[in-house]
């Protein structure tokens, strides 16, 4: 009997290999092993000509990385300051994202609104046109005697010069409150880039990509929002209701718990979307004016396929990818200490078998994402 | 039941090995085509490949046709690719082993091609056609002449007839020097006009830094010049006239402009600097705005004027290369040269097409002479971003951006990327 058992399970084994083996084979040819293969990329000074892998290229141990870090010199000026830009975009296009898309899936979750199915087609319609498309569409809006520009000097207001205009938010503010143009106490160097600059936010330039981007990635969470709102259970609303519930009491303290995976989901999207950002870039200026649009991603192109040097671009990539993947264990730590209050955590740990009975399982991702992670 | 399990993972284990096979082929896969890559014997029509980064139309038939032309006499074809985006799209050629056999590469990647050994060095066996000395200096790296210029374009003063006139300016006044350019500027200043309007970057400015004696690298491209006086001078020349509200860059008019062209097309400006592709732009975009060309006026060291140029590269791992260098024999003959000429605008690269050229067109004649003086693109490997930086501080001059702490920028930047 037992034996018997044993060859059923092992049969199932050999069989759910079988089944994935299609999978595993062409998710290791076209991601596990090129990363592999990059990452070798990174350790060698390869220019591009011949195979990075048979006797031409140096290895060069973590010079490209040292390079990006601990060498003065051009490179690690260009590189930090690709990485303070796509800070303070990551910085204001995630929350900007994720609160707009949550708004808008409440007003067409609506029961009351009219109309419904065309306001959701129009708000998703963005997210399902060309990022190069939009953003060429962008250009011409923004341009200086362009329809922005246009409709701000209606209201009497006179436009920046939006693509040239190279000037950091942040600075722009500190000028607006008195604080002296680089002042004494922001002078200390961090990565070979003086304080003063690393405080500069975004500039007027990537103000545009923002809202851009924000523009069209919003409707994509919208929707993955609105999935989780449908399937929110009626009873707690109702429940709610009969406690007497403001509106925006329900709204704070009953809807949004309930839909933090999907919170968790989207913002965890929106980051690794916003540190790879790069289409955009490569319409809207490629780097200008004075470098403040350029991202890691677009530099790393550039060191590859115009300065040939593919090895400093791969260890781009990965400072990139490291960064990304510690902002999402930080980020995942955040929501998921929020969600339960330390008291009760071990309860939330059900024996194997039993069904948690928390979070309200939402058929998106999200869910999974979480669950798979616990 | 054992055996047939045995058998499964054996088939498993085979797709895996043949997936690390295929993907290993792929990645080794230059080094198959090494071998051949040595000279062919030039036995037997072969089809060679073109990629071109190309103006529009009229150039893009214009190279089909020189190139059917030869492939017709020769029996040999050639296949015409029109690159979107030729850096990217030989950068992708040379790192999957398969590069076009011929290509336009800019003077100033040279010395990226050529460091990374992409380039076949064919310079010695077309050397006697005459090109003009400054082209072959520009695409002249570590001592070797890499590959045969395909035509050039030179800066000169874009004068606006209709507003010099208007402004009392006569013939005898076109400037031969910067202080006849200041006084003009300022003359042809008035209301929404501004007398110059220039790029904001090396690749206009740089003219004023070369009438000032200084250039970024020496001539024999071994030590970076950059804190040589004579580059702070044209740039504070840059300065001085922007003070005194006669000189613009592009970007800071308004409306702003796109390039030097644009701004001399729409009237904001009467004068630009700009090369002979403005000719296209005005006569598409601005036909009814008249234009006469001057050679810049001379600064403190003489006359000065960039140079931009392509040439016919040939890759190195071109199998073809015999057959390639025919080909471009073929297109740098003077008489294929002037057709280039009458099709798209360009000017010839060798010294007895640009005298015909020079008669054909006099209204050229400005640009034509640029060639005996003009000073080619910093040619170095590495140079880009360094460049890239030096001009994103350049167009701060406009806002009192400091001459000597760019220059001195571009001094440290530049020995390091000649240092590799």
């Amino acid at each position: 009997m037992a034996g018997r058992k044993n060859n059923i399970h092992g049969r199932e084994g050999v069989a759910g290999w079988l089944f994935v083996s299609p999978v595993i084979v062409i998710l290791g040819l076209f991601l596990v092993i090129p990363i592999g293969m990059a990452l070798w990329v990174s350790f060698t000074d390869w220019n591009g000509n011949g195979s990075p892998f048979s006797g031409g290229p140096k290895v060069v141990g973590a010079d490209n990385y040292l390079s990006l870090f601990a060498k003065d010199g051009l490179t690690r000026a260009n590189f930090m300051q690709s990485i303070g830009n796509t800070f303070y975009y990551v910085l204001l296009v995630v929350p900007l994202q994720t609160i707009t898309a949550l708004l808008l899936a409440l007003v067409v979750n609506n029961k009351l609104l009219k109309g419904k199915s065309f306001f959701r087609t129009a708000f998703y319609f963005p997210s399902v046109t060309s990022s190069i498309a939009i953003s060429t569409v962008f250009l011409f809006l923004f341009q200086n005697t362009g329809a922005v520009n246009s409709l701000l000097k209606l209201v009497g207001i006179r436009g920046p010069q939006w693509f040239s205009d190279s000037r950091g938010l942040l600075h722009l503010l500190f000028g607006a409150v008195g604080v002296p143009e680089n002042p004494s106490w922001a002078q200390g160097q961090i990565f070979g880039r003086s304080a003063w600059d690393w405080l500069a936010g975004p500039s007027v330039a990537m103000c545009v990509i923002i809202i851009l981007v924000v523009w069209t990635t919003t409707g994509t969470f919208m929707l993955m929002f609105l999935a989780a709102l449908q399937n929110l259970p009626v009873d707690v609303d109702e429940a709610a209701a009969l406690d007497g519930v403001s509106p925006w009491q329900k709204l704070r303290l009953v809807t949004i718990p309930m839909l933090r995976p999907v919170i968790f989901l989207v913002t965890t999207l929106g980051l690794i979307g916003t540190w790879q950002v790069f289409d955009q870039i490569y319409v809207m200026g490629k780097g200008a004016p004075a470098g403040t649009t350029m991202t890691p991603a677009f530099l790393s192109y550039n060191q590859s396929f115009k300065s040939f040097k593919y090895g400093s671009g791969a260890a781009m990539a990965f400072v990139v990818f490291l960064i990304i993947v510690v902002l999402t264990w930080f980020q995942r730590r955040l929501l998921d200490e929020d969600r339960v209050p330390r008291r009760n955590r071990r309860r939330t740990n059900p024996p194997a078998g039993a069904v948690p009975p928390e979070p309200p399982l939402v058929p998106v991702p999200a869910a999974a994402l979480q669950e798979s992670h616990r | 039941m054992i055996s047939r399990t045995r058998r499964r993972s054996t088939a498993l284990a085979a797709i895996g090995t043949a997936g690390m096979l295929a993907l290993a082929a792929c990645g080794g896969g230059g080094g198959g085509f090494d071998s051949k890559a040595s000279q062919a014997a030039g036995k037997g029509p072969v089809k060679l490949q073109l990629m071109i980064a190309s103006s529009g139309d009229a150039e893009t038939n214009a190279v089909k046709a020189a190139t059917d032309a030869w492939a017709t006499k020769t029996g040999n074809s050639v296949e015409v690719i029109v690159a979107s985006d030729i850096g990217q799209q030989l950068g992708q050629g040379f790192a999957g082993g398969s590069p076009p056999d011929l290509f336009y590469t800019d003077a100033a990647r040279i010395g990226d091609f050529a460091k990374a050994g992409n380039l076949f060095a064919y310079g010695d066996q077309v050397k006697d056609e005459n090109f003009l000395p400054s082209l072959v200096q520009a695409f002249t790296y570590d001592g070797k002449f890499y590959c045969a210029p395909k035509d050039y374009s030179t800066l000169a003063l874009v004068i606006n007839t209709d507003l010099w006139t208007k402004a009392g300016l006569t013939d005898a006044d076109v400037p031969k020097d910067w202080a006849g350019l200041e006084t003009v500027a300022k003359k042809l200043t008035t209301g929404k006009v501004t007398g110059l309007v220039i790029g904001n970057d090396i690749n206009r400015g740089g003219a004023f830094m070369k009438q000032a004696g200084g250039w970024v690298v020496s001539d024999d491209g071994k030590t970076v010049t950059a804190d040589k006086p004579g580059n702070a001078a044209g740039m504070a020349e840059i300065q001085k006239m922007m003070k005194e509200g006669s000189l613009k860059f592009n970007t800071d008019t308004n409306p702003a402009a796109g390039w030097g062209g644009e701004a001399f097309g729409k009237g904001i400006t009467a004068m630009t600097i700009e090369g002979n592709w403005i000719h296209g732009a005005l006569s598409k975009d601005y036909p009814t705005v008249k234009a006469k060309f001057a050679e810049l006026p001379a600064g403190p060291a003489g006359k000065g004027t960039l140079l931009f140029s392509q040439c016919w590269g040939i890759a190195a791992k071109s199998t073809h290369q015999a057959q390639s260098v025919e080909l471009v024999k073929a297109l740098t003959a003077v008489d294929q040269q002037l057709a280039f000429a009458k099709a798209f605008g360009v000017m010839p690269s060798t010294q007895d097409g640009i005298a015909k050229f020079a008669t054909a067109y006099p209204g050229d004649a400005a640009f034509a002479a640029g060639g005996a003086y003009g000073q080619g693109p910093v040619n170095l490997p590495g140079f880009d971003p360094v460049l890239a930086a030096f001009n994103s501080k350049f167009a701060t001059l406009s806002k009192g951006g400091d001459p000597k702490a760019m220059l001195a920028d571009l001094q440290k930047n530049g020995t390091a990327a000649l240092a590799g």
